[in-house]
């Protein structure tokens, strides 16, 4: 019977943790999602100080603040507790982007738009940067001893489920609405409805107890009473810290990264794949490969948590670069036969806001269903053509369509492996009083700046690689997550070692 | 194994130097230079709050790591 109570209750704990959890990361993706309508509306390009203040909030929010609120949030989770602290965060996140929703665009209130964002999206990231290892650390707390991989590995779901809501809930939006009413006010139907969201969450976590580890440690006066110093001006500790973010935590970073966004990236600017099918894609992946978080933190309860997420970065080291060879391969037309018979071509005069384009769309057909559609735009001056713009869009259908969805659901499953079991990990290796700030700043350096560096790096590298003439260029990109998982690989085989993942929660 | 673990440390304190070099003189100073604002915004953060975490975090770890803190006896 009293198996039952407890399972009945953990699953309270997990359903008001995973759901406050999942809201921040809708949130937070929200505002990437939109970012291109976000920067009509806020950022204007040919203002520069607006251009300045939306590169800011684009690294900002997601390099150096999320880190600033595992500090912040961290230190006071440890010394008031888990569960006031993730309220905090809740609120924080939900109030800011309810917010971002209701800012006058630029065109209105000028200057003020783009730093009002600003400052809501840096608060975006505070919060974020809080409410994982508040989270995290709640959940396991609450777990059954030989359980936590399991547990915590629900709220492992929720990054990407969260990303997986905001493109549905952007999607439907964008379906209800017109193009006109969408881009006039629809584009804030998902921030406001954020709103929404927080409140019954807020509603479900506010009659939530402390977690039971807390509450014992503060009965008996063990809690910390300056947690950022017994971190990492202790030397015992900090060793943990440091063996955490370079052991598992950049490594998580850039293999979450290469298979949720740079795969997606890959898929849009390098294959030319259109981008509804390449979104399309990419959900239907994360649909499937999401409940191997579960299976993989189950896991590594009964094989140990080291073993699962370092096969997980072996087989990402190994397998990237055959990998996106596979998917270059998918929509390489060099090596496609043309079915030249099959050929379309269409011309048409587009005319807006006075100005009028020559638009040309040829569509070619490849023997193995594949389809090119390829348009070129000239404006026209004085019924003088001017400038072309060509772009080329590509189609996948049958079995290629299919090969690509495992080629991305391979990669997802590679990030359930060693982002399932990784909650876990981080809350056994600290202790009761200081375990919210130890764990939430490795985490989130390791997320936030390693993986969050990925983009501009791979970039970097590519480009590169196609300047001085590199024939597979578009693989010089995963040089980046293959040695930061070869050396978070090296460093984690070597010095995680079991004493260290198997210690008493209430120590 | 012990003997393992001191000698690369070795390895991270030079691969400390290294990512240091490459995000100070490859990455940093020629953003700061190319005159775009979203680059120097982006050189600032290389410089000033990546290149300080990451070095200096590997080459703390790597002292640990020489200083035999990551022994058996002592975890």
């Amino acid at each position: 019977m009293q198996e039952t109570v407890n399972k009945k209750g953990i699953w309270k704990v997990i359903g008001a943790s995973s759901l406050g959890t999942l809201i921040e990361w809708y949130d937070f993706f929200i505002f990437g999602s939109l970012s291109i309508v976000i920067a009509t509306k806020f950022f204007p390009a040919d203002n520069p100080t607006a251009a300045f203040l939306s590169t800011l909030a684009t690294f900002a929010a997601g390099f150096v603040v999320r880190p600033f609120g595992a500090l912040f949030f961290g230190r006071l989770g440890d010394l008031i507790g888990r569960k006031y602290t993730f309220m905090v965060t809740l609120m924080l996140m939900g109030g800011a982007t309810f917010l971002i929703g209701c800012v006058p665009s630029y065109e209105t209130i000028g200057f003020w738009a783009p730093l009002l964002v600003l400052i809501l999206r840096l608060l975006q990231g505070l919060a974020l940067g809080g409410e994982y290892g508040g989270a995290a650390t709640y959940v396991a707390e609450h777990s059954p001893p030989g359980e936590r991989g399991y547990w915590t590995s629900w709220i492992q779901t929720t990054a990407t489920f969260g990303l997986f809501i905001s493109l549905v809930v952007i999607l439907i939006t964008r379906t209800v609405l017109d193009e006109n009413q969408f881009d006039s006010w629809g584009w804030r139907v998902p921030f406001l409805l954020s709103i929404f969201m927080v409140y019954v969450s807020y509603l479900i976590r506010k009659n939530m107890d402390e977690s039971p580890e807390f509450k014992k440690a503060k009965s008996e006066g063990k809690t910390s009473t300056n947690p950022l110093k017994e971190s990492f001006g202790n030397k015992y500790n900090l060793k943990f810290v440091l063996l955490a973010l370079f052991g598992a935590a950049m490594g998580q970073g850039v293999v979450w990264y290469t298979g949720q966004f740079y795969s997606m990236s890959y898929m849009k600017t390098v294959m030319f794949l259109d981008s509804n099918q390449a979104d399309m894609i990419l959900g239907i992946a994360l649909l499937i490969g999401t409940p191997f978080f579960i299976v993989f933190g189950k896991l590594s309860d009964k094989v140990g948590r080291k073993w699962v997420m370092m096969t997980g970065l072996a087989l990402a080291i190994f397998t990237y670069r055959p990998i996106y060879e596979a998917m270059y391969q998918l929509t390489n037309l060099e090596n496609k036969q043309e079915n030249v018979d099959l050929r379309t071509t269409e011309n048409k005069l587009v005319v807006h806001d006075s100005k009028r384009d020559s638009v040309q769309t040829v569509n070619k057909f490849y023997t193995d269903g594949t389809n090119e559609k390829i348009t070129t735009t000239k404006h026209l001056v004085e019924n003088t053509e001017q400038t072309a713009q060509v772009k080329s869009t590509v189609f996948l259908s049958g079995s290629k369509y299919y090969m690509l969805i495992a080629l991305i659901f391979i990669q997802i499953i590679y990030i359930t492996l060693v982002y399932g079991p990784i909650a876990a990990f981080l809350v056994e290796i600290f202790p009761v009083k200081i375990r919210y700030t130890s764990m939430s700043l490795p985490y989130h350096i390791g997320n936030g700046i390693f993986g969050g560096l990925l983009p501009a790096v791979s970039t970097y590298l590519a480009m590169n690689a196609k300047t001085t003439g590199h024939s597979d260029f578009y693989l010089a990109g995963l040089w980046y997550p293959i040695i930061i998982s070869a050396v978070c690989f090296l460093i984690g085989s070597l010095y995680i070692t079991k004493s260290m993942t198997h210690k008493d929660l209430n120590q | 194994m012990d003997l393992l673990k001191r000698i690369l440390g070795i390895l991270w304190i030079a691969l400390a130097l290294l990512t240091a070099y490459f995000c100070i003189f490859q990455f940093g100073l020629p953003k700061l230079s190319t005159g775009h604002q979203e680059d120097v915004v982006f050189g600032i953060i290389i410089l000033f709050i990546l290149t300080p975490i990451i070095s200096i975090g590997l080459g703390v770890f790597g002292y640990f790591a020489l200083k035999g803190e990551f022994s058996a006896d002592k975890m």
